[in-house]
């Protein structure tokens, strides 16, 4: 599975996401471990665009696109029609943005998790609505600057944690991602692949070279100092309960903050706060790892 | 095999003849019989189906379109806000020909909260490219179930099938339940126009440019242009295989007729005793039920009402700012046809009043008394102050 250069890419060249997204970085990965047995339901997210117009598809796989809201419910509806026509080896996965994952789409989401449906549900993370334009999701960390929390109005409310409400369903599995750690990221996929029953997610960062202000060369270099200072921890969830932390991250978030046209505004204050909210999830989260 | 069934259990017994495989659905009075119905016919094993409980209607119409997009036959059912909360995912469904069936029963919208009858939930839905079929008992209920699929299949646009909340859904009546066997000649498992597969991988619902946009949208308004012959081929189809037929249109006594009711429904089945008695006291009054409302049968209707001075249309609804709905669309029908009717509008029965025959002989006199329509539709029974 892993890297194997056997496996050909089942992604084509020439898909239109723009150039260094962490997004198509992470689909080209997601599906080499996948392979294609895979059906994948995307909602509107930048993945509506980057699939492809009609009459054609960046994807080897079959693509459903559907409604923004309803990533998780037309993933579980397939299922169903896949269950009772005898193929229970077709992986469906759900393939959506934070727009469609901690906003719209979270009902549904929370629905097709509770009945259990038996799908991968990944949200590639880009934190904020960057197909439309970079406005602010729930997903938008404090601090943030988008188009509709401009200049001084930037972003004052946290991040939403979207695994711990998928770990309060007491989802099978739930763990985090990057692109910059590739091998965990794909070992992953392959743990959620090979279980092919009951529900699991995916929480994958996903830089936004367009939206975050940065060089589309530093998409990767990002997404590694996003771990490195515990802003996105490296985890896995089983049931709800079991938590595996998969690296430690060290450094400060300053150094992250400032590489991004979007946190350039913050003041040294403003970067001690966030700071401290890192550092309190951290505990929060370490206080799990070690129960 | 006739049988005292439920209004809901007709649609409940045809949804378990068509062997749907897929049914997704979200409780709302008054159509929690329905869904509870299939619900145990899922787990007694009687129907082989999953059914998906989801968290909304929304989900239930996202669900199927999943579901349906695999190639399976699929169901859901609602009511009202139910039906509205969809809206969304009515026009998805069309706009990805995929032939799903929804029973839908006709419920008053809120505010203020009312459970009780009125069309305006599903005809206010007249744009989505569903096809709409109105239902006047519960035979005609579970008949039209077993047709929806097959034209739906055949023409690959979603159907609802509509009836009344209680003075149908709640109501027992004898109901023939056909044969297994007779079903599945009329209805063989379905071959899916439309189908994901790992082997053959494309794209579905995806994002298309202006420049084909236009030609998906045409080829969905020529699917709806084929329905009529469709229809009345399967209508035809049915009634050799279990002997009934509907139309899209029953035309009562209108032959000779000076007036004509036009109606839908369970008011059809009123109207039927108000036509006998009118009859009987020397008036030339005749019937119009229209069960197609989309496609709308602009031809039938015109037909019908050749020769006919004057309609008078019921409405159980209202688009405010404009009037009752198939009086709308019935002038529509008429235009440009010069010998068509004067059409007079009346609108009753909003939120689940009673419209008894005397209301329907009330619109009668009071059309047979005027000379010329009034600009807007008539408000019948209404409380005074």
């Amino acid at each position: 599975m892993m890297n194997n250069p056997t496996q050909p890419d089942l992604i084509h060249p020439g898909h239109v996401a723009c150039p260094g997204c962490g997004a198509a970085i992470a689909m080209k990965l997601a599906l080499r471990v996948m392979g294609p047995k895979t059906m994948v339901v995307i909602p509107a997210c930048c993945w509506g665009v980057i699939a492809g117009p009609y009459p054609q598809s960046s994807l080897k796989v079959p693509v459903l696109q559907t409604a923004f809201a309803t990533a998780g419910a037309a993933a579980g509806g397939l299922r169903a029609a896949l269950d009772m026509r005898g193929d229970a080896e077709t992986v469906v996965m759900a393939w959506a943005g934070d727009g469609g994952t901690f906003d719209i789409g979270l009902q549904s989401l929370s629905g097709a998790v509770e009945r259990n449906d038996n799908i991968l549900y990944v949200c590639y993370d880009n934190e904020a609505y960057m197909n439309t334009g970079v406005q602010r999701s729930s997903s938008t960390p404090y601090g943030t600057r988008t188009t509709t929390t401009p200049g001084s109005g930037w972003k004052r409310s946290r991040k939403k944690n979207i695994v711990e409400i998928l770990a309060a369903h007491r989802i099978a599995y739930a763990a985090t991602a990057s692109i910059a750690f590739p091998e965990d990221m794909m070992r992953k996929f392959e743990k959620a692949r090979q279980m092919n029953r009951g529900s699991r997610f995916l929480h994958v960062y996903a830089t936004c070279p367009t939206g975050w202000g940065i060089a589309s060369d530093k998409s990767i270099h990002i997404a590694r100092l996003a771990v490195q200072c515990n802003m996105f921890p490296l985890y896995e969830v089983e049931n709800g309960m079991a938590y595996t932390l998969n690296y430690q991250g060290k450094e400060a978030v300053g150094a992250y903050l400032k590489a991004q046209r979007r946190f350039r505004h913050l003041s040294k204050d403003d970067i001690g706060h966030v700071q401290a909210m890192v550092d309190e999830d951290w505990d929060l989260l370490m206080q799990k790892v070690s129960r | 095999m006739k049988q005292v069934l439920e209004g809901s259990h007709a649609v409940s017994e045809a949804v378990r003849l068509a062997r749907v495989q897929v049914i997704s659905a979200y409780p709302i009075t008054p159509q929690t019989h329905i869904v509870e119905a299939i619900s145990e016919q899922c787990s007694s094993g009687r129907l082989a189906a999953r059914f998906m409980c989801v968290e909304s209607e929304h989900s239930a119409m996202a669900s199927v379109i999943g579901a349906a997009s695999g190639g399976v036959r699929t169901f859901t059912a609602t009511s009202g806000q139910g039906l509205a909360y969809m809206h969304e995912l009515l026009h998805w469904a069309s706009g990805a020909r995929l032939p799903i069936v929804m029973a839908e029963v006709n419920r008053a919208l809120a505010p203020g909260w009312n459970i009780w009858v009125d069309q305006t939930d599903s005809l206010s839905q007249r744009d989505t490219g569903w096809i709409q079929l109105y239902c006047e008992d519960g035979q005609e209920v579970l008949d039209t179930t077993l047709l929806a699929y097959r034209l739906a299949e055949e023409i690959n646009l979603p159907v609802m099938v509509i009836l009344d909340a209680f003075f149908l859904s709640h109501t027992y009546e004898p109901v023939d339940i056909p044969d297994q066997e007779q079903v599945d000649e009329f209805l063989p498992p379905i071959e899916a126009k439309i189908i994901l597969d790992t082997a053959d991988p494309f794209a579905l619902g995806q994002m298309v440019p202006p420049g084909a946009y236009m030609e998906m949208r045409h080829d969905i308004q020529l699917a709806m242009e084929r329905v009529p012959t469709t229809y009345q081929q399967m209508d035809g189809l049915f009634a050799e295989l279990f002997g009934r037929s509907y139309g899209d249109v029953d035309s009562v006594l209108c032959d000779d007729a000076d007036i004509v009711l036009v109606v839908s429904g369970t008011v059809t089945g009123t109207c039927r005793q108000a036509l006998a008695d009118l009859r009987s006291l020397g008036e030339k009054a005749g019937m119009l039920k229209i069960k197609m409302f989309r496609p709308f049968p602009n031809e039938p209707i015109r037909r019908a009402l050749k020769g006919v001075s004057k309609i008078a249309v019921v409405d159980r609804n209202c688009s405010f700012g404009a009037g009752g709905i198939f009086a709308q669309e019935i002038r529509s029908a008429l235009c440009n046809f010069e010998t068509g009717p004067l059409v007079y509008s009346y609108i009753a029965g909003l939120g689940g009043r009673d419209i008894t025959g005397d209301t329907l002989k009330e619109i009668y006199y009071r059309t047979k008394s005027s000379e010329m329509p009034e600009m807007h539709s008539v408000w019948i029974g209404l409380n005074q102050e």
